[in-house]
């Protein structure tokens, strides 16, 4: 739900520097974790399954859950990145038609709530698709996929065209002159540098978009956050709740966490080459 | 200089600083009394911004003693808001506050630092602008004002908190030639009015005309020091003539 | 419903079957209205609250405390790895049920649940774009305050938060936006915002694609209005010959 640009770091200011040392974080959160899980267990009824089995024993399906959360958000972010690459040339059309449409894409989809957009292609895209003469079913999620890879598209395309826009000058007069067409020139010269400065702000959107995914519960598709509540029902045991929950966030933490750290060590080193 | 010289208020005694295992001060020992106008002059490197920076407690030091105005720089007892007052320090950069103008920059530390009232700080602050032949730009932002200007303005910033003591760090440096003119004049004008001032500084014809002591410095350590007249003319040390005979 | 409005949304019903129930119906207008009302608290709110947060957050890590520097970071780094929604279910739902209940209401409902949430979550973002902000303004600047006097809460307050306000203004706006994005998340609580409000229309009337164009319509109004007035802020606060 939240795009936020990568920020540099300019100028030096003491207390502000030294990132947490790696495994304090995780050790933190699994801490976190266990103290949970001890709380669940001296709420629980004397006799009877101890609050760790039961959580050990739900754990395989919320994990199972949470995969298709994974599989999701790589299907989504496959259509919204290809998506988003075509609205970012859009955007960097050298007439004002297309440049126009693609802004006015750009910014009605990336402006809008995700959840909305969601709601959106699940209540309005057929639940069949004709091509040709086939009918090619269209299940639930695969609906979702779509309604969430708007949204990264949208947000892709201004990722890229800040990449393309961002190469000097130079290398597209150089590139002309070459007699390159401009789509040559873009698939030859442009984009390969490019790439680069795409690959930072692309992998934070895609770990945005991995925790976006579990808005497809509210619209009745079952992933994580379904199975961990459904758990909680099925037992009919409120203490575990806290453990549970935290599983589930603590699945995503150590999926997600690893992709932010990446996501800065990568920034840093481009920034360094330039 | 024809006034006369009070009490020591600056004191140092074997003053060391390493940051880290780097030696940046390697036993440095000087006296600065109450009127007298003290350059510090020596290659780059030898520590003579970060001296400064030790005698107002912006640098902590590694071993020995600075005293100012009676007060041990060193203590950890130290507060550090009556050090500031006592010690002024304009920088090569100017420094001026961006988001407000000449006379809020001048106004700023009296009034939130010694919690002075905020009309007598103004009247305060007018006069000091006027000193430093500002007043007109009084309610212009620095973004507007050239290099020079700045520097004076920051030179009544750190005047408005009444400091027994001025240093300056190479305040020209950072200037071109006519606008460095003007920010000596102004450095004179405090001289002669018996104000206590430390400079490091490039400028060898001005040292030699506002100086009384000059201490040169290289290496982490004082060399030499003396008079202008003695220091410049007829150095002892042939390290201070080879760095004379360079910057002369 | 009447007047012109009502007539055109009335014109349109009966001309291309586009059932703007809002417009025509009294009923449904006052119930989107109320949706809006709240989101737009929803919002407001949690914008205030984040804000602090952030503040707060960014000077606890200027401090030399290693305490408060290690729980600010923990806070940061669990708030922006995890998804929003499962954190506002975990509020809601597991932090929830802890608290005593006066009788059969809870102590806190899904609104404050989802301010406490969505405030958090911003929150965390705006100590890392504080902390930028801050840290993008010249140590220099810091060295001149400190050798006027100036105590860090004072160099902090006087000079380095105006100073780095300016400096991270447009990735503020940015995360604000979010914010007003994700208040539709308080739709899977329960919570009478417009995305619900417009559910609850749609459920009865079945003008689902009448419904969605005019929702998505007056969330991009409503950021284009949050926009336009942290712009108005930022012009507001431009200081002559000074470009952060």
């Amino acid at each position: 739900m939240t795009d936020l640009p990568v920020l540099r770091r300019v100028g030096p200011l003491a207390g502000f520097r030294a990132p947490l040392a790696l495994p304090a974080l995780p050790l933190a959160a699994a801490l976190f974790f266990v103290a949970s899980l001890a709380w669940a267990q001296t709420r629980s009824a004397p006799v009877g399954e101890s609050a760790a089995a039961a959580v050990l024993r739900w754990a395989p399906l919320i994990f199972g859950g949470f995969l298709f959360n994974v599989l999701v958000s790589v299907l989504s972010m496959a259509v919204g990145t290809a998506l988003g690459f075509a609205l970012g040339l859009l955007l960097i059309a050298p007439t004002r038609l297309p440049r126009g449409v693609g802004w006015a894409l750009t910014q009605f989809f990336r402006n809008a709530p995700w959840l909305v957009l969601l709601f959106y292609a699940m209540f309005l895209l057929p639940f069949e698709l004709h091509l040709g003469g086939l009918e090619i079913p269209l299940p639930s999620w695969a609906k979702a996929v779509l309604g969430l890879s708007l949204p990264v598209a949208a947000n892709f395309a201004e990722i890229v065209r800040g990449a393309l826009q961002s190469i000097p000058e130079p290398q597209w007069s150089a590139a002309r002159g070459l007699a390159f067409g401009p789509l040559q020139t873009i698939r030859l010269v442009i984009l390969p540098q490019a790439v680069r400065r795409m690959l930072p702000p692309w992998m934070n959107l895609y770990a945005i978009l991995t925790m976006a995914t579990t808005l497809i519960s509210v619209v009745g598709i079952q992933d994580g956050l379904t199975i961990t509540r459904a758990a909680i029902a099925s037992d009919a045991r409120p203490e575990l709740m806290l453990p549970l929950y935290l599983f589930l966030l603590l699945l995503f933490f150590v999926y997600c966490y690893p992709i932010a750290r990446a996501t800065l060590a990568l920034e840093r080193r481009f920034q360094v080459r330039g | 200089m024809a006034h006369e010289l009070g009490a020591p208020v600056v004191v140092l005694r074997e003053v060391v600083k390493r940051f880290g295992d780097y030696p940046v001060l390697s036993g440095i020992s000087l006296t600065v009394r109450r009127g007298e106008t003290v350059c510090i002059i020596g290659p780059s490197g030898s520590g003579k911004s970060t001296l400064l920076r030790c005698i107002n407690g912006l640098v902590p030091v590694t071993s020995g003693s600075i005293t100012v105005a009676g007060r041990e720089v060193n203590d950890a007892a130290l507060d550090p808001i009556a050090l500031r007052r006592d010690v002024g320090i304009v920088f090569q950069q100017y420094n001026l506050f961006p988001h407000r103008t000449a006379l809020q920059n001048v106004m700023m530390a009296p009034i939130h630092v010694l919690r002075q009232n905020r009309a007598e700080v103004e009247t305060r602050a007018r006069e000091l602008l006027a000193k430093v032949h500002l007043t007109e730009k009084a309610d212009t932002y620095p973004g507007e004002l050239s290099g020079g200007q700045q520097q004076r303005v920051a030179i009544a910033r750190a005047l408005a908190m009444s400091p027994k003591v001025m240093l300056f760090d190479e305040v020209t440096a950072a200037l071109d030639p006519e606008t460095k003119k003007e920010v000596l004049v102004t450095v004179q004008e405090l001289a002669a009015e018996g104000i206590t001032c430390i400079l490091v500084t490039h400028e060898m014809g001005f040292a030699r005309r506002v100086a009384d002591h000059i201490y040169f410095t290289d290496g982490g350590v004082i060399v030499e020091h003396g008079p202008p007249a003695q220091l410049l003319e007829a150095p002892r040390e042939a390290r201070t003539r080879e760095f004379l005979d360079k910057v002369l | 419903m009447q007047g012109p409005v009502a007539d055109f949304f009335r014109w349109l019903d009966d001309r291309y079957g586009l059932y703007f129930s809002p417009f025509t119906d009294a009923f449904d207008g006052e119930r989107i209205l109320l949706g809006l009302r709240t989101t737009v608290e929803l919002s407001l709110t949690c914008i205030a609250l984040s804000i602090l947060l952030g503040l707060i957050g960014a000077w606890m890590l200027s401090t030399r405390s290693r305490l408060a520097q290690g729980v600010v970071r923990f806070y940061v780094q669990a708030f922006r790895n995890t998804p929003p929604l499962v954190q506002l279910a975990f509020f809601y739902f597991a932090i929830g049920s802890l608290l005593p209940s006066s009788g059969r209401s809870p102590l806190i409902d899904g609104y404050g649940w989802a301010v406490i949430s969505f405030s958090l979550l911003a929150g965390a973002f705006n100590v890392e774009i504080f902390r930028s902000g801050v840290e993008a303004v010249p140590a220099m600047m810091v060295e001149a305050a400190a050798g006027l006097g100036f105590s860090r809460l004072q160099t902090y307050r006087y000079v380095l938060a105006p100073l780095g306000l300016r400096i991270c203004l447009p990735a503020l706006t940015n995360n604000l936006v979010n914010l007003v994005k994700t208040t539709t998340l308080a739709y899977a609580i329960g919570v009478p915002e417009l995305l619900y409000a417009a559910g609850q229309i749609w459920s009865e009337v079945m003008n689902v694609r009448e419904m969605m164009y005019l929702l998505l319509v007056i969330y991009i109004a409503l950021i284009a209005i949050l926009v336009w007035v942290m712009e108005r802020w930022e012009r507001a606060l431009r200081i002559p010959g000074y470009t952060p």
